[in-house]
């Protein structure tokens, strides 16, 4: 049955993946094993194909698709007495202050989601403040930046200044990505860096392994 | 606009220039029996120059069809002529470049992992005879070719035969292959290349093979090769009329012999180096001759040939696909039928695996070029702009996702287009050591099931190789 759900993922069979889900229920399997080894596997597996040069952009987001339609509906019983939900992580994303650049930003959004990380996407051309204050409200694991341009990645540092001064730097962990930026950019700021949407999720497991 | 393309006007001049020359000055004919046909049929000749009236040629070249279908083993129709662009491997090499970089004389594994790669990949349609194996006796040579092709692919090819017997051999093979004369009559399997010797001449070997295929009713591909300055006028215009002439006197001889014969008007045009003194085939001078002779070709109605996608370069570098990519674009363009080079290195001479995959992408966008801008409704797309408005993405709607991978021509991983870390992280690997890895996958998929070649076509080959005592 989860092998079906898993298999549905990965085939983006958007019109299968309720009944599936449904049936998993009945014969009661729970939400969260319906998640991680139905749902989030099948996701695992397009992340290879993707990387693999397999599966396109549009293949994944319509897997990513398939796997929230799914989620939508065990949602309820994954809620803990706390009222959060199941996730593996939580992140903050968004473009920084001056950049209205989206898509890319965007993918990042969903490759992580259909990881199974909780994504709050605060939008574009971001002050500084305004991630700092989503990041502690929120709980953030992650604070994800993009930047498409050389002049607004500088912006990436001032906001990592702040979550130390804020005393978050640590516990919470600067992400960036976008087309200027280098690994020696990244770690001249001290943030962890991921050079396309595939790999950011490899970078956001690893950095929760340890 | 459309590189050198010529008016009209002076089309019609090169059709009366060519007949004039053929009336006036003719040409050689190293063959009695060639003399004899052409003679009985209203020509003159002068030993072995054969002077043609006026209407003899235009007569002859009326009763060529204007296309024709080759076939794969499986049955698909080729469809040769009209609007329809093919790519053909490279022929005819004498040496191989090695993975390492190494170029030696090929041998018969060379060929067989050639035919076989040329069968793995999608954009090119004809496989062929593309290297002489060097270990083979010469008097089974065009046979073991065609065995080869037989053997190791389903697509339909260009081939050819260096000796007269070598016609006759090849007939064989492909008779049996094809399930009998009648067969081969009606879906042939090959396309046979015959030369001209420029300039204005037919040596005895290629009298043969024009009589003797119009005889056994094989579609005929003729090639003149006029090597620009050297075998030829040193100026273009020139060079095409020769071209013309050379080409409309194959036509009238194999016409006299087989009313109606399949015949492609083909050619390599070359540019003879004066710094190098060097045959090159991939001068931009012999894309435009090419331009000019498609035309001739669509005017004698004619499917039309030429060498393209090849390139004068040693190694896959930098000249090697530029050479190729702007020939191929060129030829495509010039509207020919089968364009014939992919693989080939070093003028004509060295056949490149590599080459081949990376060829095969040129190809593929090529290709993509040609089938231009679809316009309609869907494709215009006005209703999803409107519905999206400004700052939305894209990336998830339905429209993307129904014709992401239609509408554009999708490379392998020999165009590169990762990013720079990922690239960097890999490597920094080059076009050449990609393809090298296509190579090797490909043929490791086909090694252990080569193509079934039929017994009968497996009796005949042996047949052969037992008269030769090899």
């Amino acid at each position: 049955m989860l092998d079906k759900i898993t298999d549905s993922v990965y085939k983006y069979e958007m019109a299968e993946i309720e009944g599936l889900v449904k049936t998993a229920l009945d014969s009661g399997i729970t939400a969260k094993d319906i998640l991680i080894d139905g749902l989030m596997k099948g996701m695992e597996a397009v992340g290879e194909s993707f990387k693999e040069g397999d599966y396109f952009v549009p293949e994944v987001l319509m897997s990513a698709k398939t796997m929230a339609a799914g989620l939508e509906i065990i949602k309820p019983m994954l809620l803990d007495t706390s009222g959060a939900g199941f996730s593996r992580g939580k992140a903050v994303i968004g473009t920084v202050q001056g950049d209205l650049h989206d898509i890319g930003k965007k993918l990042v959004g969903m490759f992580m989601e259909g990881a199974g990380y909780e994504v709050i996407d605060i939008g574009i051309d971001v002050p500084a403040d305004k991630f700092i204050e989503e990041a502690k409200t929120r709980d953030a694991d992650f604070l994800c930046m993009s930047a498409m341009l050389t002049t607004t990645m500088k912006q990436m540092k001032v906001v990592i200044d702040k979550m130390k001064e804020a005393g978050i730097y640590g516990r919470c962990k600067p992400v960036v990505g976008g087309a200027p930026l280098t690994h020696k950019f990244a770690e001249e700021i001290g943030a962890h860096y991921s050079f396309d949407a595939a790999s950011a999720v490899d970078l956001l497991n690893g950095l929760l392994a340890n | 606009m459309s590189f050198g393309q010529l008016p009209e006007k002076n089309i019609h001049e090169i059709h009366e220039n060519a007949l004039n020359l053929l009336e006036s000055t003719g040409v050689l004919f190293n063959d009695p029996e060639a003399v004899e046909i052409l003679t009985s049929h209203g020509a003159s000749a002068d030993g072995s120059i054969i002077r043609f009236p006026r209407n003899m040629v235009e007569e002859a070249a009326k009763k060529v069809p204007s296309e024709f279908d080759l076939y794969g083993a499986d049955g698909n129709a080729l469809r040769i002529g009209g609007n329809e662009t093919h790519f053909a491997a490279g022929s005819c090499g004498i040496r191989i470049r090695g993975k390492e970089g190494a170029i030696k004389q090929s041998v018969g594994v060379d060929l067989r992992d050639i035919v076989r790669l040329t069968d793995g990949l999608d954009n090119i349609a004809l496989a062929s005879s593309s290297v002489v194996p060097h270990e083979i006796p010469e008097a089974i040579g065009d046979s073991y070719r065609v065995a080869q092709l037989l053997q190791n692919t389903r697509k339909p090819f260009v081939t050819g035969a260096f000796s007269a017997q070598g016609l006759f051999d090849i007939y064989e093979l492909l008779e049996a292959a094809c399930g009998g004369k009648d067969a081969l009559a009606r879906k042939p399997r090959a396309v046979l290349d015959v030369c001209s010797l420029s300039p204005l001449k037919w040596t005895d070997v290629s009298c043969r093979n024009l009589i003797d295929g119009a005889r056994l009713n094989l579609p005929l591909e003729l090639i003149s090769a006029p090597l620009i300055g050297a075998t030829a006028p040193m100026t273009l215009y020139g060079c095409v009329l020769m071209h013309t002439v050379e080409i409309l006197s194959g036509i009238v001889l194999i016409q006299c012999v087989n009313p109606g014969n399949r015949v492609v008007y083909g050619g390599a045009p070359m540019y003879f180096d004066m710094r190098r003194s060097t045959t090159s085939l991939n001068s931009v001078e012999t894309s435009l001759v090419g331009a000019a002779y498609a035309q001739m070709g669509r005017f004698y109605g004619l499917p039309t040939h030429i060498y393209a996608c090849l390139s004068d370069a040693k190694s896959n570098d930098a000249q090697a696909g530029l050479e190729s990519g702007i020939s191929a674009l060129m030829a495509a363009q010039s509207g020919f039928n089968i364009i014939s080079g992919a693989g080939m290195l070093e003028f004509c001479n060295t056949f490149s695996l590599e080459k081949l995959v990376i060829d095969n992408e040129i190809i593929g966008m090529v290709k993509r070029l040609a089938k231009g801008v679809s316009c309609g409704e869907e494709e215009m797309a006005a209703g999803l702009i409107g519905e999206m408005g400004p700052g939305s993405d894209y990336l998830s709607t339905g429209h993307t996702f129904k014709w992401f991978r239609k509408e554009p021509y999708l490379p392998s991983d020999v165009i590169d287009r990762k990013n720079l870390e990922l690239w960097q992280s890999e490597g920094c690997r080059t076009a050449e050591q990609k393809a090298s890895d296509i190579v090797s996958k490909k043929l490791a998929q086909v090694n252990g099931k080569p193509q079934e070649i039929k017994d009968a076509a497996e009796a005949v080959w042996e047949k052969i190789r037992m008269r030769e005592g090899s």
